[in-house]
Formats: C-alpha cells, structure tokens, sequence
C-alpha cells in the first residue's frame, strides 16, 4: 500500500508525454519550432534560446535557465514568472506538471 | 457555379457574423488604454491564437495538396480550413481593435518543413494530423482562457475552443477511432 502511494506521488515521464501529445502539441514539438519553440534539449537551456525562433523581448532578455522550478513556475503561470511573454497557456494542476517535466527531462 | 455562389455568400454572412462577435468591444480598447500592459498580454496571446490559425489553415492547404484526400473527406477538410480562416479574420480583426499588429503567415514551406508533410502517404496520415492539431487547439484554446485580461476574449476563445473540438470529432470518427474514455476529455 505504502509502495503504490509513493509510485502514485512519483513524476510520470510517460504520462507525461501523453499529456504533451495532447495540451503543448497544437503549438509545440521535440524536432522543431512552430508556433512554439522546440522542446528538444529544453532542461537545462535558457530561455529564449532555441535556434531560429522568434522569441518575445520578454523571453530574449530573461535569465531564466530551465530547470524543474522554474519549469514548473512557468507552466504555473508563464506571465508571473517571465511577464510579457507570448505563451499564455497553463497548466493548473501540480501532477500534470510534474509529468510533463519529467518527460521534458528525457527529450534530449 | 450556384454552390460557388451560395458558398460565397455563406462566407460574407460567416465573416460578418465573426465581426459581430467583436461588436461593442469598441469599449474593449478603451477600457485598455489606461493600462497598456493588459492590452499588451492580451494582444500577445491573440497573437499565438493567430499563429496556431495560420498553421492550421496551411496544414489543410498542405493535406489537400497532398493528393492524398478523396471525396466527400477532401469537402470536409476544406470545410475546416474555411473555419479557420473565419477565426483567423476574427482574431486579427481583435488584434486592431487592441491597438496591435497581427502575427504575419509564413510561407507554407515553413509549415510543410515544422509538420514533416514529406512523412505523410496515406489519407489516414494526414487525417492523424489534422486530429492531433485540432485536439491540441481545442486545448490551447481552453488553456490561455484564465490568462485573459478581458473577460469577451476569453469568451471568445472558448467559442473557437468548440468548433476546434468538433473538427476533432468528426476526425476522429473518420479514423474510426473510439470515443474518449469518460467526459471532459478536453481542457484539464
């Protein structure tokens, strides 16, 4: 009982990316900037860095690097974190983000 | 050469209708002018909705020029890129009433090269994504709603939220595809 509740606590890569495939994929992907920029190598980047997309001033100039809080904080409310940035999207609740960090962590 | 007509007049009727959606919402300028940061956040994710529209609109054009749709499912596609090019008319036209300049189309090589269209082969590829770009609108659509300064925006994000998600349904059924699971599928 103990062990499922802490696998049910645990970050979910693969629900994760279920979760991507169906909230970031109208405006994002791993392989390349759309509407969003690509994912590919996002942890550990900093912001408004992904080759060839046209970043907001917001995003340019932040300092911002990803990592798990501060991708969390972003999907939180992206205009808190980095105010005038273009996203707007969120993502409410605390599980789903934690899942799609952690697929976020694995797409390299 | 009538049904060209009659589509025509559909589309003027569907254009003034989208304006209509923007009527009275002179007052939604003003009311942002003592506070052009709202206007601005708002103006920035109009700006997304209108990039994700262009996509949309030049995913179909890329599907129908595929070759690989047969009637009555190449009907229905132009169909839906006729819905998104009202949105798109609808959320440039909102972007102007806020003071700001809409996000410009690129060039459908762009989109061809960003959705892998040299991947699909079949009608049942371009069919999968379309699905999967409509189910991610519908979600989009219904994600940036609590981000709106303006409460009429967010009622129209909602309303493009609804035909996204009926243009996922009627794919989705092409595809033979089963029904979701329970309800709400859409927007968590």
């Amino acid at each position: 009982m103990l062990a499922a509740q802490v696998s049910v606590a645990r970050a979910d890569a693969e629900r994760g990316k279920q979760l991507y495939e169906s909230r970031c994929i109208a405006c994002h992907s791993v392989d390349e900037n759309r509407v969003g920029p690509a994912h590919k190598g996002v942890f550990g980047r900093k912001a408004g860095s992904a080759k060839g997309y046209d970043y907001s001033a917001a995003l340019k100039k932040s300092r911002v690097i990803w990592n798990e809080k501060t991708l969390d904080r972003w999907l939180a409310n992206p205009e808190r974190l980095i105010p005038g940035q273009k996203m707007g999207f969120s993502v409410p609740d605390a599980k789903d983000r934690a899942d799609l960090i952690d697929y976020l962590k694995t797409v390299k | 050469m009538v049904t060209s007509r009659r589509s025509f007049l559909n589309r003027a009727t569907l254009s003034a209708a989208a304006v209509a959606l923007l009527a009275g919402r002179d007052a939604l300028a003003a009311s942002h002018t003592g506070a052009k940061g709202d206007a601005s956040s708002d103006i920035g994710i109009l700006n997304t909705a209108l990039a994700l529209e262009h996509e949309g609109i030049n995913a179909y054009t890329l599907g129908a020029q595929s070759g690989l749709l047969q009637k009555p499912v190449l009907d229905v596609a132009v169909r839906f890129q006729s819905d998104h090019k009202e949105h798109r008319d609808t959320l440039a036209g909102a972007i102007r009433k806020l003071g700001g300049k809409p996000v410009d189309e690129k060039p459908l090589a762009e989109y061809a090269k960003a959705l892998h269209a040299d991947t699909l082969k079949t009608q049942a590829d371009v069919l999968n994504l379309a699905a999967r770009l409509e189910m991610g609108a519908t979600n989009a659509y219904l994600g940036v709603i609590p981000s709106f300064k303006d409460s009429g925006l967010a009622k129209v994000s909602a309303r493009l939220a609804a035909d996204e998600a009926l243009h996922w349904a009627i794919l989705n059924n092409a595809l033979g595809k089963p029904l979701p699971a329970g309800g709400m599928p859409f927007g968590a």
